[in-house]
């Protein structure tokens, strides 16, 4: 590798800041906020998390391929980071079980990387000035004209997204013959989500974003579940609106990530954009109702507000977050609803919560014999 | 409730002398713990019978026993002081196997003493290899194949049934004693034997090998109400086969799926979970077959160890101290990340760097050892090394080594025969990575390399990387020529300028010039156990060639310790003691204290201790640009051994002071020829001597001087290759080894003394007075070197004539070579004459020993000298000690069954033990004096 002269590529962030690095992926341009993800495995599932849908990932974990690219690791069907930015991009890779490199895997998904930059004094840069958009290019070394394309590139806040990542028609996964049947809406859900549902012998049917609760209930389910996905909750009216009808169903729901926010936002609870968000393996975790505590996987730049759930009088917080005391998980008093701000389907990262699943299906099996 | 708060007195039950398998780490981990214990204000006691330990100093805890580690100790401690609880986690396998030996006999129960932080049922479970096996498969994980045997029949049952290659491991042993792989069956009877009689309870498993497999280590922590968090997880470079203290490894895991990893962290947790319910510190190690991703579980230690202490400095978290508090009944969600100091404590590190871990063996010192690696642990130190990419931190691990290497080849050390290289790569000994990075130039397919070594193709990879940047390189032939971003890229991979100058065969001078001149400089980043998504309070520091520099300088006065590297025969755990001292001296004094050192096992690399910590390998290249960016007053080498001291020089010529005695007078001390001079200026006698450059010179100075001589290279540690010959023949053959091994060298041949006593003075002198410290006097006659005797303190049998001259000749010394701090003077006694055999201007392996056992702060007072912050006469400096303290060596030869265990001029001990008696008629003095002539061989 070292013999040959590494193309060169530069990152650009909207503060004016320049990093010259090295070129990996395709030969092109690519934009986005930026934000950054300190797990030290998983990249494959962090690239294909449709929750980053539009962000440049910048990965803090010194190198980035080593065990290259396994198809099942995917979390759906496509790279959805719009760019990657990285320490050592190692395109040698060792796993027996691994189907090709990430070179290979960049080239096909058409994704711009640079590496080979301090992401450290990045990361740090994000962390005191808070989120923000960047470029990424490695087919201009016009600096002038990248950040004109930079400023036109639209804030995340008030963005909406998830009718970009979801999907177009709906689809069944499961036993169609299981007792349960769950409607899962699409906001850019994780494979392992699904995944998670299955093996709990749920028969789910997946719903594009703005699918109507009339069509939905065509399905007949058992419970709702309200998945995660990229972009401002404030910006889903739509969503929000189906759910609080879902929530006068009486059935169950669930909600996790941006379902989450949603749910929240559906009891009259407000969202905000955090400085630069949760994003990692390794997020402490209190759950109120047993004690115990729990090491998540998070991917969020958008939370609910801690003090109006405080003074709401059907919603209590049951999960918070012990590095900062945000708000990691609620439910409704008078509601079998339910949702964490965190990813208990893990992929990547640890499986503490995945108790949540099972205490999904215990309330659909309590609200049916009722 | 927070805390247990029936907890009011804890005892810390430490790990005693330094042996192979069970070194610094435990000190580092109890000093921790009793530290933490004591911010909560509780009254810490401490047992241990290792003078050289931080942790029985006064500045840890608050009743120290300095007694050997019995049951009959702990019954006199318990009868004298109220212990509300002992906490026996944090001195390895020793402390914990006589806490369990002391609740056998009832003594806790006895004194009301609750045991904290462990579970008995749960360490004999893990210890125990039959139980742990059921154990584990009843949890639905799964074992390598394996059968109990107690006797050699079953043992040979268990051999047919498993088949070739086997394991054999002893129950209840430490580091892997007595165990280790049989690949066919004509070895087998043999290590059976040995296995069986390793056990005490005379029993092995017999286990079915799963050689090359990948093997992985993760550091747990669990809290009172089960919650557990993964501190770190840690991949062996050496796959299964290496004793994990013999491997080489590196953090975070570097060819691990998030998918292999989760299930690896699943099962470390229910098995953490599935064991009794204590609260601290545990390590699981797994096997991984790299094919399937099968995982076995190897091994799980319920407690503190040896690589706690590492994954503690490679992640900032404090496993020990924070082990400590969940001991007492804290929970993790109650306390907060110690590093960041917002965040909190039950969270998993993130590294943004990777850190590798080398050990460092001594096999030279073992004549006769076998070199080979395998179950059983031989190496005696290591070194830790962080950078931005695993090749930079295994690159700077071999500069940290001190074995004379710029770095990963790529230097004038290379071997250059494939047959030679391929066969140890085969079988792997202590220079296999050295083996591998030469196969590779050497043009050997990584493909074999995987198959001989089954190391992993990816770290291979890493290492060919190397061979395509010096092709490169070699295409230039000034430093001049290399393009700017590629000098950057060599740099970034973690070359030296030495191995770029060696590679184009030019001075490393011009290749540091014209690095500086381009801003090639280093930065350093902060180890901050969160890559950097939280500030950071804590100021510990690694090197790299990357954007932005961290390292905020101060506008305070610095003064920089050196460390002394990775520990070794000849230079341990003494020198993290004086330096330990050295920091909170030079903090005391006003200062900002700066700990520069590479070796992980140390309290004085805990980032807490010095005002700032560089973990950077004692290496001039990496230390001058620290002195650039610190501009210090001056750096202190008195206490880092001779690998700070060797500094000094470039030190001096750099113009940085050399705080206390001046680099040319040290120099005076450890250059023979200059040091004789003085001697006979100061009309002080010494044994005749000679220097000689080649063979024939040897045997006309042998002869002039007269045998028996005493011969060695100049400059070494800890008396290598040193040895008393008694004719030509044998000199010439000797002489002829230290040319072989280490050519360039001088050898000095001196007159052996024959039957004359030895003895040695610790002084302190400030250029006014002269204090002595004390005066030991060795048990075994001359001719065994210093560190491997027993000595006595004060004087036992030396007439007042004797002493008082010896203190006469040190005084003289200290002034002659203007000494500011520390001197150590080395004495053979014949008659009544007393001749000066050596003098060390820095800390000596003994000075803990004598500050332990007249209870005075002598490091501090002699740190506060160096500075010239206070004179001698601003200390009543007042001896306490009643009768005799004796430094009792420990050695480590079952390591090693097949090594001469004769001692010599070269040291040979591990560890060191400190026991008082109250007169000469002590049973203990009785033995030792008895068998004085023992040792003594030749």
């Amino acid at each position: 590798m070292t013999t040959k002269e590494p193309k060169p590529a530069v990152l650009i962030l909207a503060n004016g800041s320049i990093y010259r690095g090295k070129a990996a992926g395709i030969t092109g341009t690519t934009t986005g906020e930026i934000c950054f993800n300190t797990g030290m495995t998983g990249y494959q599932e962090i690239f294909t998390d449709p929750s980053y849908f539009g962000q440049v990932m910048v990965t803090t974990n010194a190198h980035i391929g080593n065990y290259g690219i396994k198809n099942d690791d995917e979390e759906s069907g496509k790279v959805q980071i719009a760019g990657l930015v990285c320490k050592n991009f190692t395109n040698e890779f060792s796993r027996a079980m691994a189907d090709e490199d990430i070179q290979q895997y960049f080239e096909e998904q058409k994704i711009v990387c640079i590496h080979g930059v301090d992401t450290r004094e990045i990361v740090r840069e994000i962390r005191t000035l808070g989120a923000m958009n960047c470029i990424i290019s490695s087919e201009s070394d016009d600096i002038e004209q990248l950040k004109k394309q930079l400023a036109e590139v639209p804030d995340m806040s008030g963005l909406e997204l998830s009718s970009k990542v979801s999907t177009l028609e709906p689809y069944d996964l499961g036993d169609p013959a299981a007792d349960i049947k769950i409607a899962v809406m699409d906001y850019g859900t994780k494979r392992n989500i699904l995944r998670n549902f299955v093996n709990r012998n749920c028969y789910c049917r997946v719903f594009p974003a703005k699918t109507s609760l009339a069509e939905i209930n065509q399905f007949n389910p058992d419970a709702y579940f309200l998945s995660n996905g990229p972009g401002d909750p404030a910006a889903m009216d739509y969503a929000v609106n189906t759910v609080k009808e879902m929530l006068a169903t009486g059935k169950p729901v669930f909600g996790i990530c941006l379902g989450h926010q949603i749910l929240a936002l559906a009891n009259g609870i407000d969202t905000y954009k955090m400085h630069h968000g949760h994003r990692g393996i390794n997020h402490p975790v209190k759950n109120l109702v047993t004690g115990k505590c729990e090491i998540t996987s998070q991917n969020h730049g958008f939370a609910v507000d801690a003090e109006q759930i405080e003074n709401h009088a059907d919603v209590e917080v049951t999960h918070v977050n012990l590095n900062d005391a945000s708000i990691e998980g609620l439910r409704l008093k008078s509601k079998p609803a339910f949702s964490v701000q965190y990813h208990p389907e893990a992929a990547p990262g640890p499986h503490d919560a995945q108790y949540l699943f099972d205490q999904f299906v215990d309330l659909i099996n309590q609200a049916k014999n009722n | 409730m927070p805390k247990d708060t029936s907890i009011r007195s804890v005892l810390i039950i430490g790990s005693g002398p330094i042996i192979i398998g069970q070194a610094c780490e435990f000190d580092y981990s109890g000093t921790q713990a009793s530290r933490s214990l004591r911010e909560e204000g509780i009254e810490v006691s401490l047992i241990n019978s290792n003078p050289a330990t931080i942790m029985t100093d006064e500045v840890t805890a608050d009743n120290i026993y300095l007694w050997p580690l019995t049951i009959e100790s702990l019954e006199k401690i318990l009868k004298e002081r109220q212990i509300d609880a002992v906490l026996p986690t944090m001195g390895g396998q020793t402390a914990l196997n006589l806490a369990i030996e002391a609740e056998k006999t009832g003594i806790w129960k006895k004194y009301n003493v609750k045991m904290i932080g462990v579970d008995v049922e749960a360490i004999e479970l893990a210890e125990d290899r039959d139980l742990f096996r059921h154990h584990v498969v009843k949890l639905g994980l799964t074992v390598a194949p394996s059968r109990i045997a107690n006797s050699f029949l079953e043992g040979m049952e268990a051999a047919q049934e498993i088949g070739f290659p086997l394991v054999i491991r002893p129950s209840f042993t430490l580091g892997g004693t007595g165990g280790g792989f049989v690949h066919k069956r004509e070895e087998f009877d043999e290590s059976l034997r040995r296995g069986l009689d390793a056990s005490p309870t005379h029993e092995v498993l017999v286990e079915k090998a799963v050689l090359g497999w990948k093997e992985f280590e993760l550091e747990l922590l669990r809290d009172k109400n089960d919650n557990v968090t993964i501190i770190c997880t840690v991949e062996n470079l050496d796959p299964m086969g290496i004793h994990t203290g013999d491997s080489i490894t590196v953090a975070p895991a570097m060819t691990l799926s998030d998918t292999a990893y989760q299930r690896m962290r699943d099962q470390a947790i229910l098995l953490m979970r599935s064991m009794g319910n204590f609260a601290g510190g545990c390590n699981v190690q797994f096997a991984m077959n790299p094919v399937n991703e099968d995982l076995i579980v190897v091994e799980i230690n319920p407690r503190v160890s040896r690589s706690s202490a590492l994954a503690s400095k490679a992640t900032g978290y404090p496993i020990a101290k924070i082990a400590a508090k969940l001991a007492i009944g804290y929970t993790l969600d109650e306390l907060n990340n110690q590093i960041t100091k917002t965040t909190s404590a039950f969270f998993e590190p993130s590294l943004d760097y990777v850190i590798v871990k080398m050990p460092r063996w001594n096999f030279e010192k073992f004549h006769g050892a076998d070199p080979t690696l395998g179950l059983q642990m031989k190496s005696v130190g290591e070194v830790m090394a962080i950078g931005r990419s695993f090749l930079e931190a295994l690159q700077k691990a071999c500069q940290s080594l001190e074995n004379n290497r710029a770095g990963l080849g790529a230097d004038k050390k290379e071997w250059m025969r494939t047959e030679d290289i391929l066969q140890r790569l085969e079988t792997a000994s202590d220079d296999r990575i050295f083996r591998i990075r030469d196969a590779i130039r050497l043009g050997v397919p990584v493909k074999t390399l995987h198959k001989l070594t089954h190391i992993d193709p990816w770290f291979l990879n890493q290492i060919k990387r190397m061979e395509d940047a010096e092709s490169r390189l070699f295409r230039y032939n000034v430093a001049e020529d290399i393009p700017a971003d590629f000098f950057r890229e060599l740099k970034s991979m973690g070359y030296s300028d030495a191995q770029i100058a060696w590679t184009m065969r030019i001075s490393e001078e011009e290749v540091t010039r014209r690095r500086k001149a381009l801003g090639i400089i280093r930065s350093y980043k902060m180890v901050d156990t969160c890559a950097a998504e939280f500030e950071a309070q804590t100021p510990y520091y690694y090197s790299t060639f990357d954007g932005e520099n961290e390292s905020i300088v101060s506008d305070k006065k610095k003064i920089i310790v050196l460390g002394s590297g990775p520990n070794r025969i000849g230079q341990g755990i003494e020198f993290d003691y004086c330096c330990v001292h050295g920091l909170l001296a030079i903090k005391e004094a006003g200062y900002e204290a700066i700990m520069v050192n590479c070796n992980p096992e140390t309290v004085s690399t805990d980032f807490d201790i010095a005002d700032k910590l560089y973990f950077e390998p004692v290496y001039w290249e990496h230390l001058e640009e620290i002195l650039d960016l610190e501009k210090p007053e001056g750096v202190i080498v008195q206490l880092g051994g001779q690998t700070a001291l060797k500094l000094a020089e470039l030190i001096h010529k750099k113009g940085i002071p050399i705080i206390g005695t001046s680099y040319d007078d040290m120099d005076i001390a450890e250059d023979r020829g200059r040091f004789s001079d003085l001697l006979r200026d100061l009309d002080i006698p010494y044994p005749k001597y000679g220097v000689a450059r080649d063979t024939d010179e040897a045997l006309v100075v042998a002869n002039t001087v007269t045998y028996p001589v005493l011969v060695r290279p100049s400059y070494v540690l800890g008396g290598q290759r040193m040895r008393i010959v008694i004719n030509d023949e044998e000199l010439e053959r000797h002489v002829l080894s230290i040319f072989k091994h280490l050519p360039d060298n001088k050898v000095l041949i001196d007159q052996f003394l024959e039957r004359a006593k030895e003895a040695e003075i610790d002084g302190i002198y400030d250029g006014e007075q002269f204090h002595i410290m004390g005066i030991m006097e060795h048990i075994e006659p001359a001719g065994i070197h210093s560190g491997d005797s027993s000595a006595v303190l004060p004087t036992y049998s030396l007439s007042q004539n004797v002493v008082d001259q010896m203190a006469i000749y040190a005084e003289r010394l200290a002034m002659a070579l203007k000494i500011k701090g520390l001197i150590n003077i080395q004495f053979a006694i014949k008659g009544e004459t007393v001749y000066v055999i050596e003098a060390n201007p820095r800390a000596s392996r003994t000075t803990p020993f004598i500050a332990k056992a007249y209870k005075v702060p002598y490091l501090n007072i002699a740190t506060m000298v160096m500075l010239g912050h206070k004179k001698l006469k601003d200390f009543s400096i007042a001896k306490n000690l009643k009768g005799y303290a004796i430094k009792v060596p420990v050695f480590s030869f079952n390591k090693f069954p097949h090594v001469d265990k004769s001692l010599g001029p070269e040291m040979k001990s591990t560890g060191e033990a400190i026991q008082f008696i109250d007169d000469l008629t002590d049973p203990f003095f009785r033995e030792l004096d008895r068998n004085r002539y023992v040792y003594l061989t030749r």
